[in-house]
């Protein structure tokens, strides 16, 4: 069931209506009910997959706080009796236990994740290594289903139960609460990928009917809807004509492809979590937000900080700092400032597990070489940014001197950084859309080339399946989203629309509800295209 | 206290570490900064400060960040 479907539409509608009618201690249980059904929907044979994160992660989570439970009682029980030494093997004793359940926990989950998601890509490269030593044995692609938001609810899962055993969250010990929090479908689509201790405070207690929340949940639907159709299915249709038919479209058209693209995958994505965070917020529950103005950065470091926020905390908290500070890292670390010198030392660890992260951001987009490839184009970037800020600082400082104030305060320098930013990320995201590799550097190498940059004025954009009332309408779509984007700057825009009087707000809403109607890409037979993040 | 300060203002000596206590809240450290400091501290103080101590209560400001490793000391 598409977000943008009227299956959807229906089936929120039911769902509010009697989640608010139900006394407010069923309104959980409801919940559950309703996001077994929307998966169910979505593919019976999927729920397999999510039952089985569910059960093995609560179960798993539940034993690793039964054995803290256990500590905590016998070290009060034999606090005189116990010597400093003994308490200390007591503890490294139950941590090592709780870890093998932390293990088992990480094997199940993430080899499903791993067998569905990346079998054909292995016998892929598996069978490509083999054709190039000449052998004529090829190995047979298998028919896997990848289940819907499998990579979004499994590392949920997943940081739960890390943080579980970390004793920053204590474990649910009511199976079907612990069940909701897995797979409350407003995120099962293309996340956000929620923390238990924030997404659980809201999750399960009763809420009633709160006309402004409701009304905020409403509007931020309706905002996501007015992305998702007006402005990103319908640029969809120009980014689809430059990267499928590459041979045609090379030079000029690929930096249009590039642009065209950076605002489609921000509507589309952007327009998703605003519906996720909608619906979440109708129902009175607090969804983290994924989403910071990410287009303002002035580099890429803080446009990952502001991008996709809940994938970014959990790379940096799962993977990054324990790579980062783990005991073999550090003595490495040691080992590379006494041989190579406190400069390169010093950085290893940060470098390293670094480019661990990007690696796996690559992989968990997709399971091709073109998201390697996109991943660790990132950590060269961010890289090499960092080895060249002392450079920055020093630029800054001339500038400061000559100008008599500090650069990065001038507006026009901060459009520089903005611009550099965007464009930097639009060049990394090219392997998001050609088919292969070496498909996408010829692209690069045809878009630095150029030659035809007349097709910017001379009308040939227009045939790239958009007319001009298209390219109006995403002129239109695009100044409004600049505006909203820069009244957030001073708090909500949605409470900035509650303080107006009731004809001003009306209006806003009818004229926003009637873009989405008259504006949405819709037409005979056209479907409205599946999000972009769902197939991750 | 004093060794800890010395680590911090290496890394930002623009920054008063002994009177900021937005450290993390503010972005004046970054994951970069902490994974350095961590790496000085268990050199320095001879202590282990793995990922779950790596929470903004901890790295907020100086004096977080030296309660925890007193902490540490003691436990060992």
């Amino acid at each position: 069931m598409l977000f943008t479907s009227y299956e959807f539409l229906g089936f929120i509608l039911i769902l509010f209506v009697l989640y608010y009618l139900i006394p407010t201690k069923f309104q959980w249980p409801l919940l559950l009910a309703a996001s077994y059904v929307f998966y169910f929907l979505a593919d019976p044979f999927y729920l397999i997959y999510i039952l089985t994160t569910t059960v093995t992660v609560y179960f798993l989570g539940c034993r690793i706080e039964r054995y803290r439970e256990e500590q905590s009682g016998y070290l009060k029980d034999h606090k005189e009796e116990l010597s400093r030494e003994e308490k200390k093997a007591y503890k490294s004793g139950i941590k090592k236990r709780q870890w093998r359940l932390l293990l088992l926990g990480l094997l199940i989950n993430l080899g499903i994740l791993a067998v569905v998601k990346y079998t054909n890509f292995a016998i892929a490269n598996v069978n490509f290594v083999l054709h190039c030593f000449g052998s004529s044995r090829e190995f047979g692609l298998v028919d896997l289903v990848l289940p819907m938001g499998i990579s979004f609810y499994t590392f949920q899962a997943l940081g739960y139960i890390i943080d579980v055993y970390r004793g920053t969250v204590k474990a649910q010990k009511n199976p079907f609460q612990f069940a909701l929090f897995v797979s409350f479908f407003p995120q099962l689509v293309q996340g956000p990928i929620s923390r238990y201790q924030d997404l659980s405070e809201t999750l399960f207690g009763g809420h009633k009917f709160h006309a402004e929340t409701v009304c905020f949940g409403l509007e931020r639907i309706l905002w996501g809807f007015f992305k998702k159709l007006v402005i990103a299915d319908r640029i969809l249709v120009g980014v689809n004509t430059i990267v499928r038919n590459p041979e045609e479209y090379g030079g000029a058209y690929v930096l249009a492809g590039m642009l065209f693209y950076a605002l489609e995958l921000y509507a589309d994505f952007t327009g998703g979590i605003d519906i996720t965070i909608g619906v979440a917020q109708v129902l009175g529950i607090t969804v983290t937000e994924n989403f910071n103005r990410p287009y303002f950065s002035k580099s890429i470091k803080e446009y990952w900080r502001r991008w996709h926020i809940t994938m970014g905390t959990w790379f940096t908290d799962y993977i990054f700092y324990p790579i980062s500070v783990c005991k073999p890292m550090l003595k490495f670390s040691r080992f590379a400032r006494e041989h190579f010198g406190e400069a390169i030392g010093k950085r290893m660890p940060v470098y390293l597990s670094s480019f661990a992260v990007w690696l796996a951001t690559g992989i968990w987009h997709g399971a091709s070489w073109n998201f390697v490839v996109w991943g660790l184009g990132n950590w060269v970037v961010i890289m090499i940014s960092q080895e060249l800020e002392p450079l920055y600082k020093k630029f800054h400082e001339w500038a400061g001197r000559r100008f008599g104030r500090e650069i990065g305060e001038n507006v026009l320098f901060r459009c520089f950084q903005v611009i550099r930013t965007i464009l930097l990320m639009s060049v990394l995201r090219t392997f998001d859309c050609y088919r292969d590799v070496p498909l996408t550097f010829r692209m690069l190498g045809s878009a630095v080339r150029g030659g035809n940059w007349q097709i910017f004025w001379d009308g040939s954009l227009l045939g790239l399946g958009l007319d001009m009332a298209d390219y109006g309408i995403l002129a239109a779509g695009l100044v409004l989203l600049l505006v909203v984007s820069l009244l957030q700057r001073s708090g909500s825009v949605r409470e900035k629309i509650a303080r107006r009087p009731y004809p001003v707000r009306f209006m806003i809403w009818y004229g926003l509800f009637l873009a989405v109607l008259l504006m949405g890409a819709y037409g005979i037979g056209y479907d409205a295209s599946q999000f972009i993040y769902n197939q991750f | 206290m004093e060794d800890l300060l010395e680590i911090l203002r290496d890394l930002h000596p623009e920054v008063d570490f002994e009177s900021c206590e937005t450290l993390i809240d503010d972005k004046i450290l970054d994951s970069f900064d902490i994974v350095s400091i961590i790496a000085e501290v268990n050199d320095q103080f001879e202590v282990t400060i793995s990922a779950e101590h790596i929470i903004p209560e901890n790295f907020n400001s100086a004096r977080a960040l030296y309660e925890l490793i007193q902490r540490l000391e003691d436990e060992d």
